[in-house]
Formats: C-alpha cells, structure tokens, sequence
C-alpha cells in the first residue's frame, strides 16, 4: 500500500479515536463532579458558589433597588418587608447593596486570579522547563515577592497605582502569581523528566509546544484546586483593601466598603457590619470546601479518604 | 550541615537585595511628587525651594543611581525622614515594632492555644463528632476575615457586654493585665485564622504519625494512650507545624494591618495605613521593608530549624 493508501486507512481510525476522546470527556467531568460531592461540605460549596455566580450575573434582575438609590424609609432603618436588611447611613438598601457587591467581589476573585494565573503559570513553565540561569533568575523574584505580607504588598501597589477596583485587582494578581510560579514549576520540573516528554522532544517538537501541549496538560490538576482556594482569598484581600479605602470607589457597592460604612455605625446599626461580613464568611467557606472537595477529586491518593 | 547554612544565608542576602528593589519600585510609582510634600502647600510656588528640595532628595538624579543611593543610606539606618512628622523613618519605625510585635506574638499564642487541643483531639479520635466539630472550627476560622471578626468581637465584648476596652494598646510596662485586656480581641481575630490553619496541619500530620510502627510498639508496651500521643506521636507531628508556623508568620503582619487599624493600635500596620493616607512614601517604604524583613528572617529561622531537626532536608 502507497503512503496515501495508509493515511487513508488511518484517517477513520483517528476520527473514531477522536470521537472516543470527546465521548469520555463529559464522561471524566461526570467522574470528576461526583468525586468533589463525596467530600465533606464540597455539595454545599458547590451550590453557594453557583448561586453568588448567578447572583453577580443576574444582579440587576435579582436586586429590589438600585444600590444607589435613596429609599424613603430613611436612614440606619432596621430590617423590614420593604427592606430585608435594613438602610445604611445613606438610606440606601443594604440588600440591594450586598447583591450588587456580590459582582465586585466575584470580579476580584476571578479577575485578579486569572492574572495571577496567566502571569504565575508562564513563569513556572519557563522557569521549570529552561532551569539554569531562567529558573534562578525567576525563583529568586517569586521569593523576594512571597516574602511580603500579602496585604501589606497589595496594600502598597494598590497605592501606587491609585485606588479602583481595577487597580485593586492588578495588586491581588501581583501578589498572587508566585502561588502560581511555584506550584508550575515544581509540577514542570517533574513532568519534564517523563518519557513521552522525552519523545516529544525526540521528534523535533518546539519548547513552547512542548510546554503548552504536554507540559500544561499535566500540570491542570493542582492548578484548579489552587485557583478555587485563592478566588476565596482574593476576595477576603479585596474586601480588607476596600475597607482601608483603597479598593473600588463610592458610590459602588463592595463588601468590604460596606464593612467601613457599617464599622461607624455599629451601635445603632448592627445590621450593616453584620451582612457583608456573613456574604464574605459564606462566599468564602463555600470556595474553600469547593476547593477542598477538588482537592479530594483530583488527587487519586486522597480518594478513599474523601469518602470517609 | 554549616555549607548547608551557609548556602541558605546567601540566598537569603540576594532574596534581599530584591526585596530592596521592589520596595524602591513601589515608592517610586507612589502619586504625587515627594519634592511638593516636603515643601508643603505654602510654599508650592517657590521655584528656588523646590529645586533645593530635589537636589537633597537625590530626585534630580537617574533612578538607578537614587536607588543606589537608597540602597546605601538604608544599610546604615536611614530610610529618610518622615513627610507627616519630619522625624527619622527609622525612629518612628522602631517606635511602633514592638506593638506589632506584641499584637503577632499574643496572636500566635492564642492561635495555639485553639489549635493545639482541638487539632489532638480531632487526631485521636478521626471522624468523631469532636473531629466534626473541630473540621467546622477550622473551616469557620480559615474563612472569617480577621477585620470583621475584630468587629463582631468589639461589639460583643466592648458595646454590649462592656467587659473589655475596644480599642487603644496598653504596653506590658503598664501593667500585665491592663495590657493583656487591651490585646485579647485583637490578638483573637488576627490568631483565629492561624489556630485554623495550624489546626488542620496538626490533624493531618497526627493522623500520619499515629498509623506509624514506632507508635504501635509504643502501645505494645502497654504506655498509656496520653503517653502515646503526648510523648511520642506529638513530638513528631509538631515537624510540619513549626514550619507552617513559620512561613504563615507574614500572614500575621498582613492581617496586622488591618486589624491594628480597627483596634486602633499604634503598630507598623496602622502606620502603613496612614502613611498611605497622607502620601508618605519614605515611612511607607521603611514599613514594607521591615516587614519584609521580618518575614524573611522568619522563613530563614524556619529553613534552619528545620534542617536542624530533620537531616534529609540539609543533604537534599
């Protein structure tokens, strides 16, 4: 048979492998949910995170008010039929305000982990897959970055750069990426070792497509687990940056800056320090236990203890 | 296992020296120009002034070589004067370290106070309702932010049960108790998210060591089961728990900040927070640069207590 003949005969054989590919998959995502739920708390992780999801997406369907709008009812009005939870200083509707602050700090989270993500990830791969003078020269940045406080160093760029949340979230991401940097890179360095990786390299292919289409697959597991837990944390830095007056600016609603507003009023008005603090503790548990049940999911050694 | 010391306090120097430079960076991209906060408003106009004020700041110089500069001055103390008070950085720094000192110290140990007991328990017995109640413990403690718990604790405490001060620091010169009383809320929401972490470091390390032979023959022999846990398994599982003690140390000095803020105590973190607030980049820098500091030497003081008491790490 001539070479057209056998790409030819092997043409079908790929489309079917491909199709068995694609065919598994909603199958290992099926796998993959029903491991997370075994864990302990992950189910309700899971619910609360898609509901503060759709609760950021659907804010200006879901919410009574407009945040900013001034209600009649008046100020520091405690909770009510017409307003659930309450007035702030302003008279504006608390509830109104906490679902509108669901978006800011669902924008924090993602935003600010999706840099650290993008910018840590690249690092680890370079740093990982090059070693030498790459890795020495990278690690020795992530670890003069990790030596900071986290708050404290996204204290000080989000200063810098001025307040805002975009701002804000440029200095979460920031402080964030060494997270990303290390994990990539201890996974890399490991991976880079394996046989196929080797095979890889045998038949010509390029670094970056070595990294991206071999190297990166690999690697995937920890780095979801890791993205969920720090979304939590990206939240709680967002909401202390806020509350110090250097997160997103008023008239904007952000938890954390409900938190300042409510702090000055706590004797007469309990009610405005007490709900943004239960929507960061809720949204935040909720990410943990989700990442936590992933953790679980993921990690084939921990799965018998997952279940028990 | 001193080449192994060695090594690591090198690294540490160059870790360092980075260190330096991002802090440089930060205040150097700071809004405002330092020149015109140091002249004040008054004198805005004052063409002669301003120059003057410029050269002494080094400002008229290359970057490069004001850092050089900077580099120089802050290896033999000076980091510049303040913009707000016009006192040596250096000496109002130092003047308020001991608060945030005292406010990470009292933390920890109230972390560890939580942490300890729950993280055996949970341990001994796994999967019990006290583990339960533990695992819900240390969920709840990771996830409440430290500013706000400082907030529901002052409420409770100081406004409705009016048992202890909601803000201001009382040093220990002033009295033990006076000045336990002014730490025990903000040392309990900084601690609370540590007690959690170190909780569940415990548990899991316990739980590993408590399967080992050295346990087993150590029950063999009839020890009670306190002795078990308290003198053999303990000693071991603690290992993982210096060194997450260790490397969470810069958490602290995070959380610091804002807590500080709320309670109102006059430590570094506060000062980061008002140094902010009235544009004064050199208090700000040498804030950052402590702190950074410290956690280095932390983590350096960890590395080296850990290769001290588990020899793989040394010849790794």
């Amino acid at each position: 048979m001539d070479s057209g003949g056998r790409i030819a005969a092997r043409t079908p054989l790929t489309a079917a492998a491909a199709g068995r590919h694609d065919a598994t998959r909603p199958r290992r995502f099926r796998a993959l949910v029903a491991r997370t739920l075994r864990t302990r708390g992950a189910g309700f992780g899971l619910v609360v995170v898609a509901v503060v999801l759709v609760t950021a997406l659907g804010a200006d369907l879901i919410a009574p008010y407009h945040p900013n709008q001034l209600q009649e009812a008046g100020v520091l009005r405690a909770p009510s039929p017409a307003h659930w939870l309450g007035t702030d200083q302003l008279a504006r509707d608390v509830l109104s305000r906490i679902i509108y602050g669901t978006r800011t700090s669902m924008q924090a989270g993602v935003v600010s982990v999706g840099f650290a993500l993008i910018a840590g990830v690249s690092m680890g791969l370079l740093a990982g897959y090059y070693r030498g003078w790459m890795d020495d020269l990278l690690m020795l940045l992530v670890d003069a970055l990790w030596s900071f406080p986290t708050l404290v160093l996204a204290l000080a760029i989000a200063a810098s750069l001025g307040p805002g949340l975009t701002n804000a979230m440029l200095a979460i991401g920031i402080v964030f990426t060494p997270v990303f940097t290390r994990l990539v890179r201890g996974q890399t360095l490991s991976v880079r070792e394996r046989d196929f990786i080797l095979a890889a390299r045998a038949i010509g292919a390029r670094p970056g497509r070595v990294m991206l289409r071999h190297i990166w697959p690999n690697v995937t597991a920890p780095i979801i687990v890791q993205a969920s837990l720090l979304v939590a944390s990206a939240i709680v830095v967002e909401a202390a940056l806020s509350f110090l007056g250097l997160g997103i600016e008023p008239p904007a609603a952000s938890w954390g800056s409900m938190l300042k507003g409510g702090y000055q009023y706590m004797q007469q008005a309990l009610w405005l320090s007490v709900a943004p603090g239960v929507a960061i503790f809720v949204t935040v548990l909720a990410f943990n236990l989700l990442g936590d049940g992933l953790r679980q999911a993921l990690d084939p050694r921990l799965w018998r203890q997952g279940e028990s | 296992m001193t080449e192994y010391v060695l090594r690591r306090i090198a690294y540490f120097v160059a870790v360092l020296l980075v260190v330096t430079l991002v802090t440089f960076s930060v205040a150097l991209l700071l809004p405002g120009d330092p020149a015109l906060a140091y002249i004040g408003e008054a004198n805005m106009r004052d063409k002669t002034m301003y120059e003057t004020m410029r050269r002494e700041l080094g400002l008229d110089q290359a970057i490069p070589v004001q850092y050089a500069k900077w580099l120089g001055r802050a290896l033999r103390g000076d980091l510049g004067r303040s913009i707000r008070t016009r006192e040596p950085a250096l000496e109002g720094l130092l003047a308020r370290f001991p608060v945030t000192l005292h406010l990470t110290a009292m933390a920890m140990v109230v972390a560890l106070l939580i942490a300890v007991p729950v993280g055996i328990l949970s341990a001994v017995r796994p999967n019990s309702n006290a583990d339960r109640a533990g695992t819900v413990l240390a969920m709840s403690g990771v996830a409440v932010p430290d500013f706000w718990l400082g907030i529901m604790l002052i409420y409770t405490f100081s406004v409705w049960l009016k048992m202890l001060p909601p803000s201001g620091y009382v040093p220990l010169s002033q009295g033990l108790w006076p000045s336990v009383q002014s730490m025990v809320l903000p040392a309990l929401s900084l601690g609370m998210a540590f007690s959690a972490l170190i909780m569940r470091q415990l548990r899991s390390s316990l739980i590993e060591v408590l399967q080992q032979e050295f346990v087993l023959a150590a029950r063999a022999k009839g020890l009670p089961e306190r002795l078990v846990v308290g003198r053999h398994a303990l000693k071991n599982a603690l290992i993982p728990v210096v060194t997450v003690v260790g490397l969470q140390t810069g958490r602290l000095f995070g959380g610091a900040v804002v807590v500080e803020t709320i309670f109102a105590l006059p430590g570094l973190g506060r000062l980061a927070a008002d140094s902010i607030f009235f544009r004064d980049f050199p208090m700000l820098q040498g804030v950052v640069l402590i702190l950074a500091l410290a956690v280095l030497l932390a983590n350096l003081l960890t590395d080296l207590l850990y290769a001290f008491l588990d020899p793989r790490i040394r010849y790794g």
